[in-house]
């Protein structure tokens, strides 16, 4: 082996070995309002350069997650643990986290770059306000009141106070909620420069298509418990994609084995499938049974998901 | 940039936004700016002759009180609907800015009550102060708005954004009327009058009356009184802040 090989070997073998540094321990948490309880035993890893996805439904204890690592609820069953040994709500560690709530309002009389410049005096080492304003798309908007902004732009600027104090850890709760095709896109791009840059991001979502195009991790979480976690390649494959409703004399067996199903349900009005990649699966139903009538096909929202997860694990555990 | 640094300019700017919205805010600002100087416009110079002094001390009070009550119940409820408290405790703002930012909002507003009224009494009433005087009647009565902004961010803390304006107005407007802030307490019925002793803004319009010369006061019981208030009404709002932690979002 010539000496130029053996680098290049040992060189990919660190590449391999070197895991990005974790920036927030979350173990075995629990939470609950009053006897209603939000959340029941979620550990999470949140590492530098990684995006988490916590994706469910309403309810499903995300943000409840989000203001205990803040430490905006107070995290007495459990364990969190933010750069090395930082207890949640601690200033030193609300100085190296950047925040984005769900539908935060702010003082809503001031301009766009006084809110960003009171932000950045929170912050030891803030971003220039010329440079946020660019990477938020909010260039020429400086001197508008926050009031006199479209929803899209109040996101925006919501995003930029996370981002302006350059933080190490960024927590976004439903950071694309409400905005249209265009604008959630371009608020991915401006995610993903944030990660490209070494931040550690935890998001949440309850749009799957959200956290496949983002997140290295996925964790599903679902009345208060972790139902998945894994890359969002895992998650896929474990999560259906499409629901397709029909009329058909196949068993309920045959169904299974048609390619891509996951999940066959009888209903009063026929079968419902659920099914990993509804194309596949319809073109071998109709091989399969050409008389198949009152075809319906959707995509399956996460509610439907999450039945099939829940199923899954039902099924493991037995 | 070292912890100090951030921690001052971060007060710099909290306290700044609280000026900015007293400014941007005309349609909120005037109508309680101009409330209290008009009320003394028509009762203190036109229709009761001859006690434009008294009535300025007692009116100003019920200015600054109302100012102070307000912009913090009414503007903590509504900060904390709409999640921007929320937000600014998550941050690494230090929250004791935050406060005193409101704080400094309401000594603003005060400040312009006592100098807007004052200028009302000096130019068309008859009232003759020294200089001393002015000035130490406005310094007592923007000091003095600390209890009533504590009282303020305590229901502020506690009540939603459409009840503050009317528990405020509940508590508020009794108060300032057995406190003997529009008719003198002795006029009251003498069962009435002892109630007066109990209640902060008696006590302001005493301390404010005595600076201005116009009649000599307890200042002790005035000043124990008002700080009594302040610090019961500290540890409440220390309560409500805690609180916080455990509300639902």
């Amino acid at each position: 082996m010539r000496p130029c090989e053996q680098t290049v070997c040992i060189f990919s073998t660190i590449q391999l070995t070197m895991k990005s540094p974790t920036v927030a321990q979350l173990e075995n948490l629990h939470h609950a309002y009053g006897a209603q309880p939000a959340l029941a035993g979620v550990g999470l890893e949140l590492a530098a350069g990684q995006i988490t996805a916590l994706l469910g439904p309403n309810g499903a204890g995300k943000t409840t997650l989000i203001h205990l690592l803040l430490g905006l609820l107070p995290c007495r069953d459990g364990s969190i643990r933010l750069f090395g040994d930082l207890p949640p709500g601690h200033r030193q560690a609300r100085s190296r986290i950047g925040v984005m709530l769900q539908q935060s309002g702010v003082q809503h009389n001031l301009t766009v770059r006084e809110l960003i410049e009171m932000f950045a005096s929170f912050y030891p080492a803030p971003a220039t306000v010329d440079e946020l304003l660019e990477e938020c798309g909010l260039a020429g908007l400086d001197t508008r009141r926050f009031d006199r902004l479209s929803g899209g732009q109040r996101q925006r600027v919501l995003y930029a106070l996370g981002v302006v104090g350059r933080p190490e850890l960024l927590v976004l709760d439903e950071p694309t909620t409400g905005l249209d095709p265009a604008a959630r896109r371009r608020m991915w791009a401006a995610i993903e420069t944030r990660r490209a840059a070494g931040t550690a991001i935890m998001l949440s979502t309850h749009f799957m298509e959200e956290a496949e195009r983002l997140a290295d991790r996925i964790c599903v979480l679902d009345h208060g418990r972790v139902r998945a976690t894994g890359t969002p390649d895992e998650i896929r494959r474990r999560v259906p994609r499409d629901t397709i409703r029909a009329c058909t004399s196949l068993s309920s067996e045959q169904l299974r084995a048609l390619p891509e199903v996951q999940h066959v349900r009888r209903t009063e009005a026929g079968v419902e499938i659920l099914s990993a990649g509804g194309t596949q699966t319809l073109r071998a139903l109709l091989d399969a049974d050409p008389d198949v009538a009152g075809l319906e096909v959707r995509a399956a929202d996460l509610e439907t998901a999450f039945l099939a997860l829940t199923d899954d694990t039902a099924q493991e555990a037995a | 940039m070292n912890l100090e640094a951030i921690h001052r300019l971060a007060w710099l700017q909290l306290i700044r936004a609280q000026c900015l919205n007293l400014v941007r805010e005309p349609a909120y600002t005037l109508p309680t700016l101009l409330f209290p100087v008009m009320f003394y416009a028509f009762f203190g110079l036109v229709m009761v002759p001859g006690q434009s002094a008294w009535l300025l001390c007692t009116f100003a009070t019920f200015g600054v009180v109302a100012a102070a009550l307000f912009s913090f119940g009414v503007g903590i409820a509504t900060e904390r609907a709409q999640g921007w408290l929320k937000l600014l405790r998550a941050s690494p703002a230090p929250i004791a800015a935050v406060i005193a930012g409101k704080a400094f909002g309401a000594m603003l507003f005060g400040l312009m009550i006592v100098v807007l009224m004052s200028a009302l009494a000096a130019g068309l009433g008859d009232v003759r102060l020294f200089t001393g005087q002015w000035l130490g009647l406005a310094g007592v009565l923007v000091v003095g708005t600390l209890p009533f902004s504590l009282i303020g961010l305590t229901m502020g803390l506690w009540l939603s954004p459409n009840a503050a304006p009317a528990v405020i107005n509940i508590v508020f407007l009794p108060m300032v009327f057995l406190s003997g802030l529009w008719v003198p307490v002795t006029q009251f019925p003498t069962w009435l009058q002892g109630f007066a002793t109990w209640l902060p803004p008696y006590h302001l319009a005493e301390l404010a009356l005595h600076v201005a010369g116009v009649k000599p006061a307890d200042i002790v019981v005035a000043v124990a009184v008002l700080l009594g208030y302040s610090v019961l009404f500290g540890v409440l709002t220390a309560i409500g802040w805690r609180r916080l932690d455990g509300v639902r979002a």
